[in-house]
């Protein structure tokens, strides 16, 4: 039952294989359709190599050894015939390999293509939904896999014409050799089939450990910190070492599976020849046949004997390939794209209009973060958002930004439903620092326009506001100097002042912070928000704030709790109103209080 | 004259070796040493190689002897002969088969030894590293280096490396019989290869360059690729999709370029061995004929030849590839060697450490100077005594060198010049495993596990029972929330702890040190703001876990400060004032009165 299975499995591996190498054909017919035909070029001329040498058998070799004499013309007939061959057959080398291999690498090219534009254009929602780690390994080392057959393939192709080419010639030397050679093949095919159905569980199973210890290397070197700190190194490497030597296992027994076909392989055609010579000998002698015939059906054996196992190469590379294609196309298929409006918002110098009404979000529908959120900021106003953790905050800022769209409610800019909006209208008005800076590999430059046309100056301008001016003049080259992936070589409170700094140089009318200073030292933060506060008379702002001095800043506060505005005012007449509002924001002073008692 | 065959066959080999890269022999060496494994029975093995290859002349030998005695011998064709021929050439099949057997599980078997014990050492290695070094390399970089990189060596050593014994056997039996049978011919098969075996050079040259490239684009492919996945919420929110796009097309792009190319040398080159072959086949046929008129050259030995030729043009064939493949293991494998390579700046003392003694410890900076590499003083001079039991705050402003302390202190890293002393010892002097024991960071970012809260806090102590995990919650006033979690310690924490908030993730790390019991606590307390209620239950959770121990905070808040025995401010890498906060506070105009009133001004608004 269970081989039963196995077997119908590999049928549809291969059926869908087959459907794979079928997308890569139609979209790349032209350079396919290049590369096979030199495969069969070279398939071709690697049969007319044994053509040419049996011809100069019989009529070279044999003649001239008989009669002691050869006539010039001769020699040079032999020359011309073995070198135009392989000058040919080197033709279709370069043909079928540099042919697949253009192949590959566009087909590799068009999905990345395609799958980050799907990155870029599916909602976060779905980013939410999808681990970072898988979305990488989708765009890189799955197209790689999707497409791995390509480059097998013109040398299986070329390789069946050649075995039709190699079959008609044994057939026209001689019938019976022929048979006996043409037992080689399906011999030959079946060893084939045996070792991918006994080695294939084995891959698998490795690959799967192979990801597996690419995860603890990952995770293990992430908290390098750690690890060192409590001196766990020797822990962490059993750990490694644990799976590390379950792959060493694995493989050594694929080996030898592989060991023992090998020769099994190798040897099946020169079997062949084998029987070929004996039964070839018996004709020559009953004068069936002549010697000519024999060893041009023995050497066709021999040549075309190793390009079978292109075959098997090709089938083999089919369930990486399929599972590979299959992640892929998920990502492609993936639905969910943002629909924009045509309303634009009015380019005004002074900050812009706010306006919340009925707000309601839930990531789990059995547990809705807003309930009901509802509120309104006037041009050039300062708001807090004050709640404890996990009150729907950060959820907030990403609907006010419409990295998210709302449930049901709805909230307009200058009176303009952000759905509405045409692509981009926003980002015109609205700036969102996030908690967590993301910094890309570019220079400070690069990252604070993001290729936008600001002077020098401007981009210095929003540094100092940001109190980023100091350390980035002190890097090696100012402005040009590039921060690293994900600005690894800032700290993390650098980063988050460069982050500040690309939303400051655009001059949004509505500038949200979200807890965008966490990572910054005090006495930096005050500079900062003093910089804020005195540049910031026609900017509306929003801060999720936690800090006294961050509330200091608002006009007015608005406590959320239990996903809906609980109170709204100056931060001194909610400090008398609600309790929970003192209790939340005095927990510092309540703390300090407990321990002088 | 058939020393004139063997000389250019030597020559050719040297300049394949040594012309291909003697970094490349090198790196072999070298790897060979990491990994002893590979060197393991390796006479053995290719004394096997040797066997198996010979298994590839059986079947052109007995076609040559066919013809030349079965079928065109003085008495016409004899079948009994050609039979019996036949059944000792497949006796031979069969004992040159297993050879091949046993030698390809004998590679497999050491290659995959080998290759585990260079992974696991390299893993080892990273965690020996300094903390410089890691943070500096990018973290993919790394983990690519004790995984794909590995692989890409376990591929030419398993597969490249044993069909290269082979082939290289295959190429020299094959000389040898050619030389047997006619060395007039087989010098014109050598002289028709000439060529090919002097390109190789070049092309290996060529390779390395263009496969170095291709590695390199594969870094910003996937820098680029990660760009509107980390970054997803930036980009859309700046609704900068095109300006992220057009960065990945470029790389895409690029990648495309460099591998296209790449292959192109790889091609080419293996193409030449073709055009070799056929003017080898045309040489020996033409001359052969020509032989046949002055010497006893025959038809059947001619035609054997050509079979022959077919076996040596096989072997070149795939050595050339095998060298190319080679080019991209060679690499992979001294990105390896490189990690180990890479000193481990904080040497463990060995037998010859120190143990610390238990209970708390004082410490002593005597003339403490620290700058990262070619970078200017972080610390200058600095010269301190803690006493044991105390808590000490280290307070300044953002790069005043302050961080730097508790990465000395733990021995993330060692002083330029001076020396930090724990109990009048020099750290440097003193074991590991006893300065880990004693001595717990508990850094900013409490890094997590993707585990339940047990494994993670299992870090500090690794017997610990769930008692006195619960008993160590207790005693933080942590057990509230520990029962409040939806598995309690059973609860899975995420990838690196996500699953948890910032300040949940603290509480873990504070649990996790309090396990391990540390006689000198060193915190670098995070500035990051959480909810003021969590807020406080990390503060009391510390004051309890910094009771009878040694502790300095790197501390960022005023209540942090004013509760420490003892506040140390850091300006520009020196120690510039100290003593209680009460007293600090009264030195008006002083470093400490100015970081003061900006954490007033934070708290009150």
């Amino acid at each position: 039952m269970v081989s039963d299975e196995g077997a119908t499995l590999q049928g549809t591996t291969t059926r869908e294989g087959f459907a794979v190498l079928g997308h890569a054909i139609r979209r790349e017919p032209g350079i396919f359709v290049l590369s096979t035909l030199g495969s069969v070029l070279f398939a071709v001329l690697t049969v007319a190599d044994a053509w040419v040498l049996g011809w100069s058998t019989d009529n070279v070799v044999i003649p001239a050894f008989e009669t002691g004499e050869i006539g010039t013309g001769l020699l040079w007939t032999v020359l011309a015939l073995f070198l135009g061959v392989a000058i040919l057959r080197a033709v279709g080398i370069v043909a079928r390999r540099l042919g697949a291999g253009i192949m590959q690498y566009r087909m590799q090219a068009h999905t990345r293509r395609a799958v980050t534009r799907q990155y870029l254009t599916l909602p976060m929602e779905w980013h939410q939904r999808h681990p970072t780690g898988q979305l990488l390994s989708n765009a890189y080392s799955d197209v790689e896999a999707a497409w791995g057959p390509i480059a097998p393939l013109p040398m299986a192709l070329g390789t069946v014409v050649m075995m039709v080419i190699a079959v008609i010639q044994m057939l026209l030397a001689d019938v019976v050799l022929a048979v006996v050679g043409l037992l080689v093949f399906p011999a030959v095919v079946i060893a084939n089939l045996a070792y991918q159905r006994l080695a294939s569980p084995l891959m698998t199973h490795a690959q799967g450990l192979r990801a597996e210890v690419s995860e603890i290397a990952h995770e293990s070197f992430d908290g390098a910190m750690v690890v060192k700190t409590l001196g766990r190194e020797s822990e962490e490497t059993a750990r490694f070492a644990h799976k590390a030597e379950m792959l060493r296992d694995v493989n050594i027994r694929a080996g030898r599976i592989r060991a023992a076909f090998d020769p099994t392989l190798a040897s099946l055609p020169n079997v062949g020849v084998l029987v070929v010579l004996a039964v070839g000998v018996s004709r020559v002698t009953s004068g069936a046949t002549d010697a000519g015939d024999v060893v041009t059906v023995a050497y066709l054996l021999t040549i075309v004997s190793f390009p079978i196992r292109a075959i098997g190469w090709l089938l083999g590379e089919f369930p990486r390939s399929v599972v590979g294609f299959r992640r892929t196309q998920a990502v492609l298929a993936a639905t969910g794209s943002m629909e924009y409006g045509a309303a634009r918002i009015p380019a005004l110098e002074s900050g812009a209009h706010l306006a919340v009404e009925g707000l309601h979000y839930a990531y789990d529908p059995a547990a809705p973060l807003l309930k009901g959120v509802s509120f309104d900021v006037a041009p050039g106003r300062t708001v807090a958002l004050v709640g404890a953790t996990a009150s729907g905050k950060s959820t907030l800022t990403s609907l006010l930004t419409r990295l998210v769209d709302p449930d049901a409610g709805r909230i307009a800019i200058d009176g303009a439903d952000l759905r509405d909006l045409e692509r981009g209208a926003l980002a015109g008005s609205v700036a969102l620092v996030p908690q967590t800076a993301f910094l890309f590999d570019d220079t400070v430059r690069g990252n604070v326009t993001l290729g936008a046309d600001i002077p020098d100056e401007e981009v210095w301008a929003a540094l100092r506001a940001a109190q980023a001016d100091g350390f980035v003049a002190a890097l090696g080259d100012g402005l040009s100097t590039r921060l690293g992936e994900r600005g690894t070589s800032l700290s993390g409170g650098q980063r988050q002042r460069i982050s500040l700094a690309r939303a400051l140089v655009r001059r949004p009318r509505l500038l949200i912070l979200d807890d965008a200073t966490s990572a910054v030292d005090p006495e930096v933060e005050a500079r900062i928000l003093a910089s804020l506060r005195a540049g910031s008379t026609d900017t509306t702002l929003v801060v999720v704030a936690y800090r006294k001095a961050t509330i200091g800043l608002a006009d007015e506060v608005i406590h959320l709790e239990n996903g809906a505005v609980a109170d709204r005012g100056t931060h001194t007449e909610l400090l008398g109103r609600s309790r929970a509002y003192a209790r939340l924001v005095n927990a510092y002073e309540q703390a300090a209080h407990e321990e002088s008692l | 004259m058939s020393t004139t065959a063997t000389t250019r066959s030597t020559s050719a080999a040297t300049a394949m070796d040594s012309g291909a890269d003697i970094g490349a022999m090198d790196t072999i060496r070298r790897g060979v040493a990491i990994s002893p494994e590979l060197r393991e029975g390796l006479g053995v093995t290719l004394l096997l190689a040797v066997v198996a290859s010979c298994g590839q002349v059986v079947v052109p030998i007995a076609v040559q002897q066919t013809l030349d005695k079965g079928l065109n011998g003085p008495d016409g064709p004899r079948l009994s002969y050609v039979v019996w021929l036949g059944i000792a050439a497949a006796l031979a099949i069969v004992v040159t088969s297993l050879a091949s057997y046993f030698m390809t599980k004998r590679l497999f078997t050491t290659s995959e030894r080998g290759l585990a014990t260079l992974r696991i050492k390299a893993f080892r290695h990273v965690h020996d590293l300094p903390l410089l070094t890691q943070n500096t390399e990018r973290r993919g970089a790394l983990v690519s280096r004790v995984t794909s990189d590995v692989d890409q060596v376990s591929q030419f050593l398993v597969f490249g490396g044993l069909i290269f014994v082979v082939s290289v056997g295959q190429i020299l039996v094959a000389t040898v019989i050619m030389v047997i049978y006619s060395w007039e011919l087989a010098l014109v098969v050598w002289l028709c290869f000439a060529p090919l075996f002097m390109s190789i050079r070049y092309f290996q040259r060529k390779l390395s360059e263009a496969y170095g490239v291709v590695r390199h684009q594969v870094g910003v492919l996937l820098g680029a690729i990660s760009e509107p996945v980390v970054g997803a919420a930036v980009v859309r929110s700046y609704a900068v999709e095109d300006r992220t796009q057009h960065r990945i097309d470029t790389a895409i792009t690029d990648f495309q370029g460099a591998s296209v190319r790449a292959q192109k040398f790889t091609v080419v080159s293996f193409s030449l061995g073709g055009i070799s072959a056929g003017l080898a086949n045309a040489g020996v046929l033409i001359v052969g004929v020509l032989l046949g008129f002055t010497t006893d050259m025959t038809a059947g030995k001619v035609l054997a030849f050509a079979f022959l030729v077919t076996l040596f043009v096989g072997p070149v064939q795939m050595g050339t590839q095998i060298l190319t493949d080679a080019q991209n293991a060679i690499v992979s494998w001294r990105r390896v060697i490189g990690i180990l390579e890479t000193p481990a700046d904080l040497v463990d003392p060995g037998p010859d450490g120190q143990e610390l003694p238990r209970g708390p410890l004082d410490v002593t900076f005597d003339d403490v100077t620290f700058a990262y590499p070619d970078g200017p003083d972080v610390l200058s001079d600095v010269s301190m005594h803690i006493d044991a039991g105390t808590r000490v705050a280290i307070v300044g402003e953002t790069g005043s060198g302050k961080s730097t302390f508790a990465k000395l202190l733990t021995r993330l890293m060692d002083p330029g010049s001076g020396a930090v002393l724990l109990d009048g010892i020099d750290v440097r002097q003193i074991a590991q495993h006893s300065l880990r024991t004693s001595v717990v960071l508990v850094p900013q970012e409490g890094f997590l596990f993707d585990d339940t809260i047990t494994a993670n806090v299992r870090y500090g102590k690794l017997d610990a029972t769930e008692a006195e995990i619960l008993a160590s919650a207790d005693e933080l006033g942590l057990r509230d929330w520990i029962d409040a979690l939806p598995n309690g310690l059973e609860t899975r924490v995420g990838q690196r702890g996500e699953s948890l908030s910032a300040g949940e993730r603290q509480l873990v790390a504070l649990l996790r040190a309090h396990l391990a019991d540390p006689d000198l606590l060193v915190l670098d307390e995070a500035t990051s703001a959480v909810d003021p209620q969590l807020e406080m239950r990390i503060g009391r959770a510390l004051e309890r876990l910094m009771q009878s121990r040694t502790s300095v905070t790197i501390a960022h808040r005023l209540s942090t400060a004013e509760n420490a025995d003892e506040v140390v401010v850091v300006d520009r890498g020196r120690v510039v004032q100290r003593g209680p906060h009460s007293e600090l506070v009264t030195q008006s105009g002083s470093v400490y009165a100015g970081l003061h009133n900006s954490w007033i001004a934070q708290h009150t608004g």
